[in-house]
């Protein structure tokens, strides 16, 4: 959705519009609005410098860095930095890390906020609605601090609240964060409770968009709601799920680095450790800049070819795609 | 299918709902005010797992011991320095930018489009941008905060929509005849009527200051510089507690228990900001997101 919204218009207005200034020629219309160019100047001079210089940056993955001779000055390594990682004893354990907690960040997290919305919107009660709705929203802003802190709280062996009611019932209190073994789901399902209710809203305007007509007609014919949630409510927003079904299938590999790189510890550190949080030990904590460089670099083009291939599934499919 | 059967299917069906958002409801109200109750709560109450629903034997110590610790102060005053100086540049550019890739006639925006979603797709990685803030001389200034995210090109593209569906030509040409030309349209025309759009720019752009961490935690090294979520970082998950907010504590279970009542404290001083605008200006950014997708 995010980029159908970039790209139409784009495709759009050249065939259309064009006739009351297509008399006059490009550059007598560039010349018109010069004043255009300084507006945006800033803006494309802030993208080249922070977003095109780092792409260009980018080839000391194939260097080997130093910094006293700079990014040109630096020795060409060839796909070493490559090949040392894929080899590493690392690689395997990042990937699988990687990809299952994505993995599983989708399956779980992806239908939730459809589903709190069908269900939001079936709840014909006016104020429940927005109750549930302003509730469920409101976790959203709390920040990834926080958040992760209130986790650690609600967890804790000694005073947390879930190990309160373990203790209440006879049972041995349980260290969650120090367990590999909960990682994966605390970290999927505490981002459920966070984020299902900003992500519904989307769903949410797509329903408020359904005619209302189908619904009367599905009355008419008998129909119970479920059945009307089958064949009129999900067809109707199913443009709107594929197309985030996209956005997020095209960034498997890039699972956000801020929450578990809080979430981590010595005694999760099996299950926890990404290619991200990895690509900051070793690359800014650790001053490996050229072999970082490298396996940031992996990750950005495994998620590239990624999100073009699944666009390009998506519209052979017949269905709606990014571009 | 008969009526009777099909009413009463669906009866069942809305009971279920109720019961099923009432439970949603719960599971997302209850640790909100667990947390809550607890910093409102004595020591040892915490610390003997007394606390369930209300506060236990009510105080306020955790909320004394925060006020007498300067650092979460200066990262208080730092976020705030933060979240107004980098608002302003985003509104500034974001709009900047917006605008000529709103107006058809712009020539070029089809290839300048390109250049700005590109960045979507792909980046250089952290690395090579921490050396260029680096390199350019931003690290461990305000500035490292502020310029390397100066622009989201998601709301920039949010805000062409927005001029696009809410802006006539026909007021552009107006302007023209009356001796217009674009700057002094954007300043006087496109700004005033795009109110709501820029608010609701401002409070997405405005969180996400507030909340970053990873900005500072690579690029700022001085600790009168941090912002707030670096400090609550350190004494929330590191656990570096100043010693002389436990000093009216002496043994060492009601350490521990003021250790978890300071935190339950802070977490709420830290969210209170942004959860207490949140019910005024949620309509907004449910706005906001709607004008997102309106395309899709």
């Amino acid at each position: 959705m995010k980029l159908n919204a970039a790209n139409e218009p784009i495709k759009g207005i050249r065939g259309k519009k064009l006739s009351a200034n297509s008399k006059k020629t490009t550059l007598v219309r560039m010349k018109e609005h010069w004043e255009l160019y300084l507006v945006i100047l800033l803006p494309v001079v802030y993208i080249i410098v922070f977003w095109y210089i780092p792409m260009y940056g980018a080839q000391i993955a194939f260097r080997d860095y130093m910094v006293t001779k700079g990014i040109m000055g630096s020795p060409w390594v060839g796909l070493e930095h490559f090949e040392t990682f894929f080899k590493s004893f690392q690689f395997a354990r990042l990937i699988k890390n990687t990809l299952g907690i994505s993995l599983y960040s989708i399956i779980v997290g992806f239908p939730a906020p459809i589903i709190l919305a069908i269900a939001i919107n079936e709840a014909k009660n006016r104020r429940f609605k927005k109750t549930v709705q302003m509730v469920t929203y409101a976790p959203y802003f709390i920040s990834t601090v926080v958040m992760v802190s209130m986790l650690l709280q609600l967890l804790s062996p000694q005073t947390g609240l879930i190990n309160n009611f373990i203790k209440f019932f006879g049972q041995e209190p349980v260290n969650f964060m120090g367990k590999p073994e909960f990682f994966k789901s605390l970290y999927v399902w505490s981002g459920v409770w966070q984020y299902t209710g900003y992500s519904a809203v989307i769903y949410l305007a797509a329903l408020s968009g359904i005619d209302p007509t189908l619904h009367e007609a599905a009355i008419v014919d008998g129909a119970t709601k479920l059945q009307k949630i089958r064949h009129i409510d999900i067809p109707g927003i199913m443009p709107t799920i594929i197309v985030l079904l996209i956005l997020t299938v095209g960034h498997v590999m890039n699972i956000g680095f801020e929450k578990i790189y809080l979430m981590q510890n010595n005694l999760n550190m099996s299950t926890s450790d990404v290619i991200s949080t990895y690509v900051y030990r070793i690359g800014l904590i650790g001053s490996q800049f050229s072999f970082s460089t490298a396996v940031g670099l992996f990750n950005s083009v495994v998620n590239c070819i990624l999100l073009v291939s699944v666009n390009k599934l998506a519209k052979k499919a017949g269905g709606s795609s990014l571009w | 299918m008969d009526k009777k059967v099909i009413a009463n299917s669906d009866k069942a069906f809305v009971m279920c709902n109720y019961i099923f958002l009432s439970i949603v409801l719960m599971v997302v109200l209850y640790p909100l005010i667990y947390i809550v109750s607890s910093s409102f709560s004595s020591t040892s109450a915490v610390v003997s797992g007394k606390v369930w629903f209300l506060p236990v034997e009510p105080s306020l110590m955790g909320y004394n011991a925060i006020f007498k610790h300067p650092h979460i102060w200066i990262g208080y005053k730092n976020s705030l320095i933060y979240m107004v100086l980098g608002t302003s540049i985003n509104i500034i550019m974001t709009i900047l930018a917006a605008y000529p890739l709103s107006r058809k006639e712009f020539v070029g925006k089809n290839a300048i489009m390109a250049l700005f979603v590109f960045t979507m797709l792909f980046n250089g990685g952290l690395i090579p941008t921490y050396l260029l803030v680096n390199n350019l001389g931003l690290t461990n200034t305000i500035w490292a905060m502020v310029i390397p995210n100066a622009m989201a090109v998601w709301y920039v593209i949010i805000a062409r929509t927005y001029f696009q569906t809410t802006i006539p030509d026909e007021l552009y040409e107006a302007a023209v005849i009356d001796g217009c030309r674009d700057i002094k349209f954007i300043v006087s025309i496109v700004v005033p009527l795009s109110a709501p759009i820029i608010a609701v720019l401002s409070l997405f752009y405005a969180v996400g200051h507030w909340n970053s961490y990873f900005a500072a935690l690579i690029y700022i090294k001085s600790e009168k510089l941090y912002p707030l979520q670096i400090i609550l970082r350190n004494i929330l998950i590191q656990n570096e507690i100043d010693p002389n907010m436990l000093v009216d504590v002496r043994t060492l279970l009601r350490q521990q228990g003021m250790k978890d009542l300071l935190k339950y404290s802070l977490i709420v001083v830290a969210s209170l900001p942004v959860l207490i605008i949140y019910p005024f200006v949620q309509k907004y950014f449910v706005k906001g997101i709607m004008v997102g997708a309106l395309k899709g």
